[in-house]
């Protein structure tokens, strides 16, 4: 299911015999490729985006103009007109590109506001959940994912499978509630939700992300107010992108465990650790890279569940709102925006993997 | 079975066929798939949910939909989960739900199946500019978190039943294509292709008779791992008031009724514990097939 780009392992035994003129090349040819297999990506996207508002039963002439201006023929020529509606559709489609390149999402029907606006606003409170989230997870996840495979087949190794299961069969927005029923109102040892309790103000904005905006004003008691509202959310939110590295850390690295050079490795009377730091771990991680853009796509998706139940003010909450009220500027705004950081991100892991194992630039 | 499949392409095709299978019967393990533990545990759990849908009235004390004036009333003895905002009884609610989120689940998943089954097919069958296409157009729906793309074609749309489905096959279909479309890549230059295509065979045939049969395995596999996916996105969507419209008895949805008072812990507890058994069953019961299964015969590649 993911996007992963994979070399044919023979690719870098045939390349041609004899000196290389210009070493250089593949590796920026491969960047090269990349970027555009990438905007033409993006193209497609805002076609989708486009054909999305094209499809909506519903006229925006008829949901815009008053009964008596729609009676008025030249009312609605003129909305037709200050809209774009009179051209033909792939003038309209240039338009909206033409307002995508400016940075001009449209507007939202339910806050009235810019879309790119809007965004601006709740993206920072994401960020503030994904960020710490992927690096813990990343660690959790390569750590028990390890050490499932060297206990492959004991007892370690079937507890960490069924837990990883678990993470993945349990719905995000059922498990934020069971952890804001323990932790919150059974136990009371985290806020209920929000990003800050009543009576304090917001930092002043510099990232956005209130913790740090208020590390960097030297507000410590805020920051240690919007930490704890942190807690429960990537909790949560860890759980589930945990369950799917530990998967595939422990499938990627039970297959170097059974290559010829660990076993060279343990003959030659080198102690565990050592086998397990420097060659089991570097070639490892090596396919992980990719699957975290995989796991970086699941944490955007839970995050839509997961700030709706802790009343976090982020993308997936407004992604949420605009859908469920049906404001479509909104709603298709905040996926193109969604889709323009997965594809970044997953260009940014094939670039590295592609910098990384020489076998995948090729072919 | 080099010099088989150069004399006789149907004996060939048979042993293609029959390799997949006895992986699964357990020829090199020892014990068929169906006598593992997991499997047993994960098939009894499927086949309750499954009975407990189709027996969902007689099972169901009370009425999924009927209100009462007895809210907010915590498992009892009348109520075994208790009632919920509305007096509903969350045991017939949780009960009447399977008969949602199952068949609805294999809908999806069928469908997805059928439609990115027949686009890979043809794709990787024909190749050239079509397979370019259908894979770019894969490219773009992966462009999208599932739940975000999903949630923008049911905004679209409107939300309803039939079209939280559309939304769901829509984001799902292109696995797959790509499981679909690379396994028809393997075969493609085969000998028994190239014989009943010298034998006059018209390419519709040779796509039904011998292209599908030895390529949908991976992808039936494949389709038994998505049902979890598909019952877990199915209960995000309507628990974002985006599926099956109230008062329906969805699990997602009832889920969602639950987070408007927290100390009322049994009117979302129950129904997310019905999904996490659906869902724990289905992706046991994946993993079981996979492991037997080559996982790089797996991938979308």
């Amino acid at each position: 299911m993911t996007t992963v780009t994979q070399g044919t392992p023979g690719a870098a035994v045939t390349a041609a015999p004899g000196p290389r003129p210009r070493r250089r090349r593949p590796v920026l040819a491969y960047v090269a490729k990349r970027l555009v297999i990438t905007i033409g990506l993006l193209l497609g996207v805002t076609v989708l985006t486009f054909g999305l508002v094209q499809v909506v039963p519903g006229d925006p002439v008829t949901a815009n103009l008053s009964d008596q201006a729609l009676n008025d023929p030249a009312a609605v020529a003129a909305f037709q007109a200050k809209w774009g509606l009179d051209q033909p559709v792939y003038v309209q489609y240039l338009h909206y590109l033409g307002n995508l390149l400016h940075g001009d999402l449209g507007t939202s029907q339910q806050t009235g506001r810019a879309v790119a606006e809007d965004l601006l606003q709740y993206v920072p409170a994401t960020m503030e959940l994904a960020i710490p989230t992927m690096l813990l997870a990343l660690l959790l996840g390569t750590g028990i994912g390890m050490l499932a495979a060297v206990r492959n087949g004991r007892l370690t190794d079937q507890l960490i499978r069924v837990g990883a299961l678990l993470g993945l069969s349990t719905p995000p927005f059922w498990l934020s509630l069971v952890v804001l029923y323990l932790f919150f109102y059974r136990f009371g040892l985290a806020p209920s939700g929000g990003r800050l309790s009543p009576g304090f103000t917001p930092p002043d904005t510099v990232t956005g992300m209130y913790t740090v905006d208020a590390m960097l004003a030297g507000q410590w008691e805020l920051a240690w107010d919007a930490a704890q509202h942190l807690l429960l959310p990537i909790l949560v939110l860890t759980c589930l992108t945990v369950a799917i590295l530990v998967r595939f850390v422990r499938s990627s690295m039970l297959e170097v465990l059974g290559q010829d050079y660990i076993k060279a490795a343990y003959a030659k009377g080198l102690p565990t650790g050592l086998v397990l730091r420097r060659h089991l771990l570097r070639a490892g991680l090596v396919p992980v890279i990719t699957v975290s853009g995989l796991a970086f796509a699941s944490l955007l998706s839970g995050t839509v569940l997961v700030e709706n139940i802790f009343g976090w003010p982020g993308l997936g909450q407004y992604a949420y709102r605009s859908a469920s009220a049906l404001d479509l500027p909104a709603i298709l705004g905040a996926s193109l925006f969604v889709a323009l950081v997965y594809t970044l991100v997953n260009l940014t892991v094939d670039l590295l993997y592609g910098l990384i194992d020489p076998r995948i630039r090729i072919s | 079975m080099t010099t088989l499949a150069h004399a006789d392409p149907k004996a060939a095709k048979s042993l293609r066929r029959r390799s997949w299978l006895r992986r699964l019967r357990g020829a090199d393990t020892g014990r068929p798939i169906w006598r593992q533990p997991v499997t047993v545990v994960a098939l009894s759990i499927l086949a309750a949910w499954l009975l407990i849908a189709l027996a969902a009235p007689l099972i169901a004390p009370y009425d999924p939909i009927a209100q009462s004036i007895d809210t907010y009333q915590p498992p009892t003895g009348a109520h075994w989960f208790g009632t919920d905002s509305l007096g509903r009884d969350v045991f017939s609610r949780v009960v009447h739900g399977a008969r949602l989120s199952i068949p609805l689940a294999l809908a999806i998943v069928a469908l997805a199946l059928l439609l990115g089954g027949l686009l890979g097919l043809v794709a990787g069958y024909v190749g050239r500019l079509l397979d370019e296409a259908v894979m770019r157009l894969t490219d773009l729906v992966f462009a999208f978190p599932q739940i975000i793309l999903a949630m923008a074609v049911t905004a679209a749309f409107g939300p309803s039943t039939g079209n939280a489905i559309l939304a769901l096959v829509i984001v799902s279909w292109p696995v797959y294509a790509r499981v679909i479309r690379s396994a028809v890549l393997t075969i493609r230059g085969e000998d028994y292709l190239n014989a009943s295509r010298l034998l006059g065979v018209g390419p519709i045939r040779t796509l039904r008779r011998d292209v599908l049969p030895n390529s949908v395995g991976p992808a039936i596999v494949l389709a038994t791992l998505e049902l979890g996916n598909a019952v877990l996105l199915l209960a995000a969507l309507s628990f974002l008031g985006l599926g099956p419209r109230p008062p329906a008895a969805e699990w997602g949805s009832m889920v969602a009724l639950g987070a408007q008072d927290l100390s009322m812990w049994w009117v979302s507890v129950f129904p997310g514990l019905a999904i996490l058994t659906v869902v724990l069953a289905f992706n046991v019961l994946g993993d079981a097939l996979r492991d037997r299964l080559d996982p790089r015969y797996m991938n979308g590649r």
